[in-house]
């Protein structure tokens, strides 16, 4: 019998492997679709599925991602949409973290939310989402509130960070953890017409600085709520910057905010 | 003197214009006048502000603004 290596050079088309040929993979060799995918691109053949990726990203740039961890924490408006970002651009480890369920009032802006998934777990929601869109992505899910005592375990080998959340409490907590961790925090956030996004690298206190002297743990989303495409939008900056970060690619937000104002179309580039 | 106000994001709406006219960012205050008293001066909600730049840097509001300074406000966004 061919080994799963030999299997794929043999089926490979312009040293790209169909789904199908990396499903059939997964069957007769009855390995884990990422043990195949790795496989795949160790061998310096790509899985069609990255194909529109390319030029911009090489082959080894999909390498990289596909050996990197990312914890995502929050799993809601923005989280949704970040865990499918990442999972599209071929991120190979997420840590999902959420601890709440699906509600009536997600529906307007949370990917992760359907009529089918209300009263379900969020993290659970993003696992089964990845799955059905890329198997070859392992999401580890947390339902479990990230804080300061925890969150050295559940950040461990990540590479980086994302900020979804939605108190100023818990994004604190979030960047000192990540401070501590020496790793990088990709910090989003919306409200109404309204989104900011920004980058703090070890040694930094980018958060606090945006945070420091808040005595409420909300922001003008609690009367304005959160719309759809801002969530889409910011979720989309922040996917960006965590692909910029592990590839070492481009210019990040480091030491910069995005304050972006859909209403008026005004996106302002702030030195932090 | 002469200074310009930038009211970001939620804020934008403090800003006085009249309707379909572009928004006017240059303002006149008197001597002594400081950020506060400018932001109070235009009924922006003190609750709503966050980050406050005084030209390109960090500040609390209690500075007085000088002929020609930019002063940036953003409110706390936090939503996700």
């Amino acid at each position: 019998m061919k080994s799963l290596r030999e299997f794929l050079v043999a089926h490979a088309q312009n040293g790209v492997i169909s789904f199908s040929v990396q499903a059939k993979a997964v069957r007769e060799f009855r390995l884990p679709f990422p043990v195949v995918e790795e496989t795949i691109l160790k061998t310096n053949l790509l899985p069609s599925r990255y194909l529109r990726n390319q030029e911009t990203l090489s082959q080894a740039d999909q390498f990289s991602l596909f050996r990197s961890r990312v914890a995502v924490i929050g799993c809601g408006g923005l989280g949704g949409y970040i865990v499918e970002a990442l999972a599209r651009v071929g991120i190979g480890h997420i840590t999902v973290i959420d601890p709440d369920v699906f509600d009536d009032h997600n529906l307007n802006r949370q990917l992760l939310s359907e009529t089918g998934t209300l009263g379900l777990s969020k993290a659970e929601a993003a696992v089964g989402r990845v799955r059905r869109i890329n198997p070859a992505v392992t999401v580890a899910p947390v339902k479990r509130v990230f804080t300061r005592e925890n969150g050295g375990m559940l950040l461990k080998h990540a590479r980086a960070a994302v900020d979804a959340l939605d108190s100023i409490g818990l994004r604190l907590d979030l960047a000192d953890v990540c401070m501590e961790m020496g790793i990088p925090l990709v910090h989003g956030s919306i409200g109404g017409w309204y989104g900011q996004v920004t980058t703090q690298f070890p040694g930094e206190d980018t958060l606090r600085k945006i945070y420091s002297g808040r005595s409420h743990d909300k922001g003008i989303e609690d009367r304005l709520g959160n719309l759809s495409f801002m969530a889409c939008l910011v979720a989309g900056f922040q996917a960006a910057e965590v692909v910029k970060i592990i590839l070492d690619q481009g210019k990040t937000l480091r030491g910069r905010m995005l304050s972006i104002n859909l209403l008026d179309v005004e996106i302002v580039d702030v030195a932090l | 003197m002469k200074i310009e106000l930038n009211l970001y994001a939620s804020l934008a709406r403090y800003i006085p214009r009249e309707a379909g006219a572009p928004c006017n960012r240059i303002f006149e205050v008197g001597e002594g006048t400081t950020i506060i008293a400018l932001l109070h001066h235009l009924q922006v909600p003190m609750d709503k502000v966050k980050l406050i730049f005084l030209n390109g840097l960090h500040a609390h509001g209690d500075e007085i603004l000088s002929e020609g300074d930019r002063v940036g406000v953003f409110p706390p966004v936090a939503g996700g």
